[in-house]
């Protein structure tokens, strides 16, 4: 049987932000920063679920929770400064205040998975969303297969969470590979596209289960490789972030054919979002 | 010690080659060592051999003036280097440095070529091994040319 994602319970007052302080905040490259949050109550999540961030006076995007599950009274965010919300909130400091609303959404499928072997696979600012995921599997580990994490990134310094990366790399029965698409002489590691180092890792292609995230252009040729290496598209799970507005599927904003991507998603799987990911007009 | 069809024999790029053909094409092998640092080949000089990595890493890199060598691919064992042989005017595209040590199998491109144009059949094995890799890393190098992960927030 292939995973299923399970819906969530919305919180009791979805469109009311709650007034949450900054605890900590750390520049992972010049784009890109990550901060905790302290909520007023404990707040558990699925790896991969998403909160609504408020920049007082500006505006409120998604963000997907890129901290553990196991510690909920803090909650992690990890931003690219892209546009005027994510650039405001990237002038925060300690003790500063979001607005804050959510998890919402559909996960990974992390319970599902156990018993499979794992392959994540992260594209730029796409290895925050994994995160909580990578955190999950390396608390479980007994309960999973082999697991393999992939990782691109555009140069060395676009790299996020390097410390861990160095951990990860480090552990026991955990396969890392990163590459960027362009280093200097320095960089010892792969350069290249991202999918083909799904060759250098050891899985079982029946038996496992695939999560990807990063810019769909990516996920398209990523799900693809993995069919061709025989994983079924049914176990193959991919995260989405398309024009997500009101977080809970009553706006209308972020709808993709038949689904709802804030309240349906963002983690769908493949086999049910692959010809929607084809149409060009969505 | 193992002789250089032994050793051609072992990497995928032989895998369902006959006999015949792999005692052919390896008359045109040599087995190379390369330290860490050691090119394989510069850009603009003459392209005349390829390789099969056996073991280790190659960056293929080029240079920008006032800001150094960039390297745009990394070459692991297993797999392909070099391609330029194959076309005229049979000049390298790149610098390719070992970023590791690593043994490989190098070809002579000429001694190939001449192999290749007295026996079509060779040419055509040498063809299907040879445009599968080159096609996949086109297809990366398009991915990577849209600068994709400058899309995605979070």
């Amino acid at each position: 049987m292939p995973p299923t994602l399970k819906a969530c319970t919305p919180p009791p007052y979805p469109m009311a932000p709650s007034m949450t302080p900054v605890t900590r905040f750390i520049r992972e490259s010049a784009e890109v920063f990550t901060f905790d949050l302290a909520p007023e109550r404990a707040t558990p999540f699925t790896p991969g679920q998403f909160n609504m961030l408020y920049a007082f006076g500006v505006g409120e995007i998604p963000i997907s929770i890129s901290g553990a599950a196991d510690a909920p009274d803090r909650l992690t965010h990890t931003i690219r400064a892209v546009g005027p919300v994510s650039a405001a909130l990237g002038r925060l400091k300690a003790g500063d205040q979001v607005g804050l609303r959510g998890p919402f959404g559909v996960g990974w499928p992390v319970e599902e998975a156990k018993g499979f072997d794992v392959l994540l696979i992260g594209g730029g600012i796409g290895l925050a969303p994994l995160r909580p995921a990578i955190y999950w599997l390396l608390r479980h580990r007994a309960a999973y297969g082999r697991v393999g994490v992939l990782y691109g990134a555009r140069t060395p310094d676009d790299l996020i969470f390097v410390s861990e990366l160095e951990e990860w790399r480090k552990t026991p029965d955990f396969q890392l590979r990163v590459a960027v698409e362009r280093a200097g002489p320095d960089w010892t590691g792969d350069v290249g596209y991202v999918t083909p180092l799904l060759s250098k890792l050891r899985y079982d292609p029946a038996d496992t289960v695939a999560m990807i995230c990063g810019p769909e252009v990516m996920i398209r040729a990523t799900a693809l490789a993995l069919e061709d290496a025989g994983i079924a598209d049914s176990r193959i799970f991919v995260s989405m972030e398309r024009n997500m507005k009101c977080a809970i599927g009553h706006c209308g904003h972020c709808q993709f054919g038949p689904l709802f991507i804030c309240k349906d998603g963002p983690v769908h799987r493949y086999d049910r979002v692959r010809d929607l990911l084809a149409y060009r007009e969505l | 010690m193992k002789d250089i069809a032994d050793l051609l024999r072992h990497h995928p790029f032989a895998e369902g080659l006959d006999e015949e053909t792999l005692a052919l094409i390896a008359g045109c092998a040599k087995n190379v060592v390369l330290q860490p640092g050691d090119y394989l080949h510069r850009e603009g000089a003459a392209a005349d051999s390829f390789y099969l990595l056996r073991h280790g890493a190659v960056a293929l890199e080029t240079f920008v003036p006032g800001r150094g060598a960039f390297t745009f691919l990394t070459v692991k064992s297993g797999e392909i280097l070099g391609a330029d042989w194959l076309i005229p005017p049979y000049r390298s595209s790149f610098d390719a440095r070992a970023v590791e040590l690593t043994r490989a199998i190098s070809f002579d491109g000429k001694c190939l070529r001449g192999k290749c144009e007295a026996d079509p059949r060779v040419g055509y094995e040498m063809m299907k091994r040879f445009i599968p890799p080159l096609v996949k890393r086109l297809q990366s190098a398009r991915m990577q040319a849209l600068g994709m992960y400058d899309a995605a927030n979070a």
